[in-house]
């Protein structure tokens, strides 16, 4: 595909509804999955020939798989809420990138074929017939939609953009059109253990380093256990959270949080990842596959609980679909949540003075935070609705003197996404990526001003990659963005337990 | 005396569509699996709480009065008006009439005004506002169309050309009891109970589904308790059972 040369939006501190632009992003389409990225996750090599038939009858296995699906399609009245609410809309100018749109792509099709009106009066009601500019515009705009359910906290029925945004990809990879970036991902999962593909002994040789590095820098052994049968804590984590900046001071931070509290823990070689695309491609299969190797790592090396590290969408995965994918846990210790996040454990230490921490480590910063999408509206921490905005923010106050939160309508469950969520975080979208940023550059942008913010934390492997891609191309530091365990693992008080 | 037997035949046959196609959509909605947990978080945690909220999003429209401001409002005046105008309407089914019902109707005038102006609010959005106007299909214009001029007959017949109210009652009262009366030969009531039915008869195709749609909203209705109970479907429990080793 040729580069598509495009300019850096204006930043402004307050966000502008920008007027339609049609066909602003049409050229915008990720690389095709090849057969060898297709196969193996159960997808067609190619264009299958009958493609039409097999669109349509996916559709129709999906309308009877999930409610959300008839109940989304039927329900929206048009009324427009949704419209101003998508960071790739207001990044874009693009309308089909207005939820309410990007629905209709597939919403004109099911009305065509499963609904009364649709075919007896197509025109009137805006269904059309299944072509192949339609699976083009499937593919193009199902690929600029992050699933990152902010359109769904507006609208009046509580249509999720997101589930119609897995339906479409549903259906594509089924009649042989995936995305590469992430069914090449899914495999290696499925082949290897992780996202990266990083194998066995890679793994052993990068924590190693850690080891070193951390005992070096503060002189207190810190370990990073890989594969220890017996441990308490299996952590799971991102895998970018084993050598990517700055998610690695994440992984650091977590492994001084378990040191100090004397928590034995370990990583599997086996199941090295935490993210599971397979949400990403609307798969219920790939995504239960991806899922059960964590079952299994748990059960070989005969943990009692498990632990999630910084990661969103995987969060969402594990927090909201564990217990159906690979549950019951009922071979883990019913004394502690299953599965846990890194941020509650680390929380519910701090609550029982188990950590001490020293805010003055950080006083060189003024910090803000980043809600993630899928941490904000597909799961919950601690026991209250809400807690995944409270506890996070509680262990960056604990760490940190200086604390800014973003605008209200950009934090919490109005948070806006990193632009790269949702299986987008791929060069071949860097424009995409870049625009989509924009609401979350211009609240930050804000607070750089108005309070002097020097870095912003984040939960999730996904916005620390995605912003410290673009941050830059709006001229703000790639090294703004850290782990809330960074801010943690540099204010945690060694103190030796005699 | 056929004008009666013809509205008394189509009111039938509009009832029976309205009942009939909306009840086969709620019964897809409801047997169609929700294989995880989706509701759009912070969400409730207990059945009590997913009660209020439902209570909110359907009486106070709560997610759209977050979205657009202006949208709401006129949202809210519509549906509300409507909901008066058609509690009014029940004093020509009841006699006597009910006490409540005597009591509302001079609300119940007020909420035909109330529609009528929010419909026109709404309808203006369509026109004015570039995101509104790039969504909206033939069919948004002509529902708003024939609300408005529902709305417009009715408070004609009411403030301008009056009908004979006693053989209008007798005419709904004798629907009730499968006793066909005479129905005036006013054009204006004519209209109006003409769009009357050819709305309770699209009603089953078209987006005014979304009455019954929001109560199977996964991400309204579904608690937020997942680590806590386990939720599956059938289909779904199958996929996981296979990978079991």
């Amino acid at each position: 595909m040729a580069k598509h040369e495009f300019s850096i939006p204006v930043v402004k501190s307050t966000l502008e509804i920008p007027p339609i632009q049609p066909g602003a992003m049409a050229h915008s389409s990720p690389f095709v999955a090849k057969a060898e990225h297709q196969q193996p996750l159960g997808f067609p090599g190619e264009l299958v020939d009958n493609w039409k038939s097999v669109a349509i009858d996916k559709m129709e296995e999906l309308l009877g798989k999930y409610r959300a699906l008839p109940v989304f399609l039927d329900s929206c009245v048009k009324c427009g809420a949704c419209t101003d609410k998508c960071h790739y809309y207001l990044g874009t100018g693009d309308p089909k990138n207005m939820p309410v749109a990007r629905q209709d792509l597939l919403r004109s099709v099911y009305r065509r074929y499963f609904t009364v009106a649709g075919k007896y009066f197509p025109k009137l009601v805006g269904a059309v017939e299944l072509t192949e500019e339609v699976i083009d515009d499937w593919y193009r705009y199902y690929h600029q939609c992050s699933e990152c359910r902010r359109c769904s906290v507006y609208c009046p029925f509580g249509i999720d953009t997101a589930e119609i945004t897995m339906a479409g990809r549903e259906i594509l990879a089924s009649i042989g059109v995936g995305q590469k970036y992430a069914n090449e991902i899914i495999g290696k999962v499925h082949k290897i253990g992780n996202n990266l593909g990083l194998p066995g002994p890679a793994l052993i040789n990068t924590l190693e380093g850690l080891e070193e590095e951390v005992e070096e820098e503060i002189n207190v052994p810190v370990k990073f256990p890989l594969d220890q049968v017996g441990a308490d804590v299996l952590l799971v984590t991102p895998s970018a959270d084993f050598f990517a900046e700055p998610h690695v001071d994440g992984l650091i931070g977590y492994a001084k949080v378990f040191h100090q509290a004397g928590i034995s823990w370990t990583l599997s070689s086996y199941a090295s990842e935490a993210a599971n695309f397979g949400i990403f491609i609307g798969n219920y299969e790939n995504m239960q596959k991806v899922a059960e190797r964590i079952r299994q790592a748990a059960i070989d090396l005969g943990v009692k609980r498990i632990v999630v590290g910084e990661c969103g969408h995987a969060w969402r995965v594990a927090y909201s679909f564990w217990n159906t994918l690979i549950g019951p846990f009922d071979f883990l210790d019913p004394a502690y949540p299953t599965p846990q996040h890194i941020c509650e454990l680390t929380y519910d230490l701090l609550q029982q003075g188990q950590l001490k921490l020293d805010p003055a480590q950080n006083d060189d910063k003024v910090v803000t935070f980043h809600d993630s999408c899928n941490v904000s509206r597909g799961s919950r921490m601690g026991d209250t609705p809400g807690g995944q905005f409270t506890i996070p923010r509680a262990l960056i106050r604990s760490a940190c003197s200086h604390f800014v939160d973003m605008a209200p309508e950009t934090t919490h469950e109005h948070t806006f996404c990193c632009g790269g969520g949702g299986g987008l975080l791929t060069d071949d979208l860097l424009e995409l990526r870049v625009k989509g940023a924009l609401p979350r550059v211009s609240a930050l942008k804000r607070v750089i001003e108005e309070d002097g913010v020097t870095h912003m934390a984040a939960i999730c492997a996904i916005c620390k990659s995605q912003f410290s891609k673009v941050l830059p191309e709006y001229g703000m530091g790639m090294d703004m963005v850290v782990s809330v365990h960074q801010l943690i693992g540099d204010a945690l008080v060694f103190e030796s337990a005699q | 005396m056929i004008l009666g037997t013809v509205y008394a035949f189509l009111f039938l046959v509009a009832v029976f569509c309205l009942v009939v196609g909306v009840a086969l959509r709620v019964i897809r909605y409801s047997r169609t699996p929700v294989p995880l947990v989706i509701p759009t978080t912070p969400a409730p945690t207990t059945t009590r709480g997913v009660v209020a909220l439902m209570f909110r999003e359907v009486v106070l429209f709560e997610s759209l009065f977050k979205g657009s401001k202006w949208t709401w409002l006129f949202g809210w005046l519509f549906h509300f008006g409507l909901v008066v105008a058609l509690l009014r309407h029940l004093r020509y089914f009841t006699e006597p009439v009910w006490q409540w019902v005597e009591v509302i109707q001079w609300v119940g005038l007020y909420g035909g005004g109330v529609m009528l102006f929010g419909l026109l609010g709404l309808w203006a959005r369509r026109f004015l506002v570039d995101r509104v106007r790039y969504i909206s299909a033939p069919s948004d214009h002509l529902m708003l169309a024939l609300l408005v001029a529902i709305a417009g007959s009715g408070l004609a017949i009411k403030y301008g050309v009056h009908t004979d109210i006693v053989a209008l009652k007798a005419f709904t009262r004798g629907l009730l009891v499968f006793d066909w009366q005479p129905l005036p030969a006013e054009p204006l009531l004519l209209i109006h109970l003409t769009l009357v039915i050819f709305l309770m008869v699209i009603f089953p195709f078209s987006k005014l589904l979304h009455a019954p749609g929001i109560f199977f909203s996964p991400t309204l209705t579904m608690k937020d308790t997942p680590r806590e109970k386990r939720h599956s479907a059938p289909w779904a429990d199958e996929i996981n059972r296979s990978t079991l080793r």
